[in-house]
């Protein structure tokens, strides 16, 4: 057996928009999914919007530089992931500096909390 | 007040409208019982009591609060209440400049929250519409919510880069405000005020933090000049035209003390070095009587600090007036491929100058033409086009 991570890209404006009809249609998909693939599924979360996200790179000096926004550099693709949990941003930021990302950087984005 | 009430809610929306709320019960309360003795106590005691009511009754809903920092209890005190006040506001200023914001979006913040301007007085300040600043800061507001950025003071580790970047959120407002990027006036007064505020503030927070004391010395010391910077019918005086007599002689006794204080820090910071170079102006009798190698010496240092292309150029400057515009011209010529300089009309008017200098009147023509392009604020365009009527009588 092998292991696999499925990411999942959607017009965030879109999301942002969407009505609550759509909305229920798609938690409920996503509830079916889990429930069908409940043997297989290893974990999966929700993120909240990229207008949330912080990103960090180190500089030349090896200093930390923290950014607003998503990782856009195109040159770079996603190689890995860690979820974690931290008090605050300051935190997450402290800890995710730790990676070493040497060929790139790392994205901090929060997972969304449904009420 | 803003500071303290939001301290209480952990959230800026909702400590915005208790404070809102404390202003309209203040004039319904006051019309009755008359204007209380201290009216800035008044109104932050009946926001933060508002603020306590809403966290009760949130948490009687069992809602999930973010950032809450403080137990409400502890903050009913009106003892705890006078004490906190300084570091409400020092809270604040952390968050409004957290490194994970845009620099921008840092300092509309910093604006909104710390200064109270309104969102269309931002608005302003950034040449942008209400809306626009408005959706930035709704924008802002969020990701500090969601991504739960903190309302606390930074730990000492992290202190040092974490001041910095309030200090260049409050540089930023003053030099805006200084030489407005556009427009038909040379300074902003209004965000000049509120930069020397903010600047007064974090010195009376952090006393000992000789960053904070290099930048309001840098500041008051800048400010001292502003009187002669340009004439009565409002063109740009250079420093060599200025009435010496005219500056702000409080300031400068007041400016320089305080650069000899951020000095004692060593290595001497950014803004400690620069305010030095503004003391070194300040104190000289004429343009002519100047420390000019000092000055460089100054700029060298200031280099090593904070090496940006913008201090080259400057450095360059001053090098051309210790040794002449020839050396000047060689100075400049070694940053003449540097990109973040090629739409700067500081390099090309500096070049002019001193080709101007120099007899070279063609080639500073074409300098002044391609600075003339360069900048947009009416001021500067005005002297420089000054200068070029100069050249061909």
């Amino acid at each position: 057996m092998s292991e696999y991570l499925v990411l999942i890209y959607e017009n965030e404006a879109a999301w942002e928009g969407a009505d609550a009809e759509t909305m229920g249609e798609m938690m409920k998909g996503h509830q079916v999914f889990g429930e069908r693939n409940a043997k297989a599924l290893r974990g999966g979360n929700a993120l909240e919007s990229t207008t949330t996200a912080t990103s960090l790179r180190r500089d030349p000096s090896g200093g930390l530089l923290v950014s607003d926004g998503p990782f856009a550099e195109t040159k770079e693709a996603l190689g890995g992931y860690y979820v974690i949990e931290a008090a605050d941003l300051d935190e997450a930021i402290a800890m995710a500096g730790q990676i070493p990302a040497l060929f790139g950087g790392v994205e901090i984005r929060p997972i969304r909390v449904f009420d | 007040m803003l500071a303290a009430t939001i301290r209480v809610t952990g959230d800026i929306d909702v400590g915005e409208e208790c404070v809102q709320e404390a202003y309209s019960r203040a004039l319904t309360t006051w019309s009755r019982t008359g204007i209380p003795r201290n009216v800035g106590a008044w109104l932050t005691t009946v926001a933060r009591r508002r603020a306590i009511d809403v966290l009760r009754r949130q948490s009687a809903q069992e809602r999930l609060l973010p950032m809450i920092v403080e137990s409400a209890e502890d903050a009913t005190s009106s003892e705890a209440e006078r004490t906190n006040i300084p570091d409400d506001r020092l809270r604040l200023i952390f968050t409004c400049c957290h490194p994970s914001l845009a620099i921008e979006t840092q300092v509309a913040l910093t604006l909104r929250l710390l200064c109270g301007l309104t969102t269309s007085e931002v608005a302003r300040a950034f040449l942008v519409t209400e809306s626009t600043m408005a959706a930035r800061i709704t924008r802002a507001k969020k990701k500090i919510k969601t991504s739960h950025i903190p309302y606390r003071v930074p730990t000492a580790e992290d202190l040092p880069t974490r001041i910095d970047a309030v200090l260049s959120v409050v540089h930023l407002v003053f030099t805006t405000g200084h030489t407005a990027p556009s427009g038909s006036g040379l300074m902003r007064r209004d965000l000049v005020e509120r930069a020397l505020e903010l600047a007064r503030m974090l010195r009376a927070l952090l006393p000992s933090d000789a960053g904070v004391t290099g930048l309001l010395a840098l500041i008051v010391l800048t400010d001292a000049r502003q009187r002669t910077r340009t004439g009565d019918d409002g063109a740009l005086l250079l420093l060599s035209q200025q009435d010496r007599n005219q500056w702000d002689r409080g300031a400068i006794v007041e400016g320089t003390e305080l650069v000899r204080e951020a000095l004692r820090h060593r290595p001497a910071g950014r803004f400690a070095l620069m305010a030095a170079i503004a003391a070194v102006h300040a104190e000289a009798p004429s343009w002519e009587a100047t420390d000019w190698p000092e000055i460089v010496a100054l700029y060298d240092l200031l280099l090593v600090a904070w090496p940006s292309p913008v201090v080259a150029l400057n450095r360059a400057v001053a090098v051309g007036i210790a040794d002449g515009p020839e050396a000047g011209l060689r100075a400049l010529d070694e940053l003449a491929t540097e990109p973040h300089l090629s739409t700067y009309n500081y390099l090309a008017s500096a070049r002019a100058d001193f080709l101007r200098r120099l007899g070279r009147s063609d080639e500073a023509r074409l300098a002044y033409e391609e600075a003339l392009l360069l900048s947009e604020n009416e001021v500067e365009r005005a002297f420089l086009a000054s200068r070029l009527t100069e050249l061909d009588d």
